[in-house]
């Protein structure tokens, strides 16, 4: 999906990523972190950057290549990290690990009201000051010399 | 088996982020390439907290869920940034973004 000349293409291909990874997120036991998988990036990151896409992509379909000139040096880079992820999880010995463990949804629900109470907290604030910072950003400069 | 497995999906999942992230010219791709890296950092902190390697009362999920959260507000940040520079640059491809270097 990375390769894809339309971007267009590009963003449906990664919601079908987004969406087989939610499948993956069930199949592990974990189906609240399904649900939010389908919410958060199905429904608000997908739409959000087809969004993006459209308002920005006006008429620049005539590039020459869509990579840069470092193309190789990226592949390179790319490769050499999957390999040496991949070396260490196969080289490690994860013992016994081969039992799926589901999540028990309560005691999930009182860990992160309990022990990661804070966590919670900062993100919330985390995301206030993300949507004030986006509101920021993306407003025309005109908006300021009318409202003034 | 199963935990390896997942694993080596997660690696690949993060190598084809990051190559997108490296190698594309276009800056909204740029940012869906982080957005498959969170991802694939997200399916190993689950597959670990499902085989319970690590975690005994579901850390992994809670940490999958906050990075979610995190992605959800760099993906509202990163677009507004683009869309303004792309407002006053009228290209999204980031190596004509080259001001500072001129």
């Amino acid at each position: 999906m990375v390769t894809l000349r339309n971007i267009i293409h590009s963003a449906v291909a990664m919601m079908v990523c987004f969406g087989s990874l939610a499948g993956m997120y069930a199949l592990l036991g974990a189906p609240i972190v399904a649900a939010a998988q389908v919410l958060i990036y199905l429904g608000a990151i997908s739409v959000l950057i087809l969004f993006a896409i459209m308002l920005t992509q006006a008429g620049d379909a005539n590039l020459p290549s869509p990579f840069h000139r470092q193309v190789w040096a990226a592949a390179l880079v790319a490769l050499v990290v999957v390999g040496l992820i991949g070396w260490a999880v196969t080289a490690t010995d994860w013992g016994n690990a081969t039992v799926v463990v589901g999540i028990a949804l309560d005691a999930m629900a009182e860990a992160l009201f309990t022990d990661y109470a804070l966590p919670f907290e900062i993100l919330s604030l985390l995301l206030l000051a993300a949507i004030i910072g986006a509101i920021y950003l993306a407003r025309r400069p005109e908006d300021d010399e009318r409202a003034n | 088996m199963g935990l390896q497995a997942y694993l080596i999906v997660s690696a690949m999942l993060f190598g084809i982020g990051m190559f997108g992230f490296l190698a594309r010219r276009n800056a909204i791709l740029m940012l869906i390439s982080i957005e498959l890296m969170l991802n694939a950092v997200n399916l190993s902190l689950v597959a670990f907290n499902a085989y319970d390697y690590y975690s005994p009362n579901d850390t992994g999920a809670i940490f999958a869920l906050l990075v979610m959260a995190v992605a959800a507000a760099e993906a509202t940040v990163g677009l507004a940034l683009v869309i303004a520079i792309i407002r006053t640059r009228q290209t999204p491809e980031v190596d004509e973004y080259s001001d500072l270097k001129e």
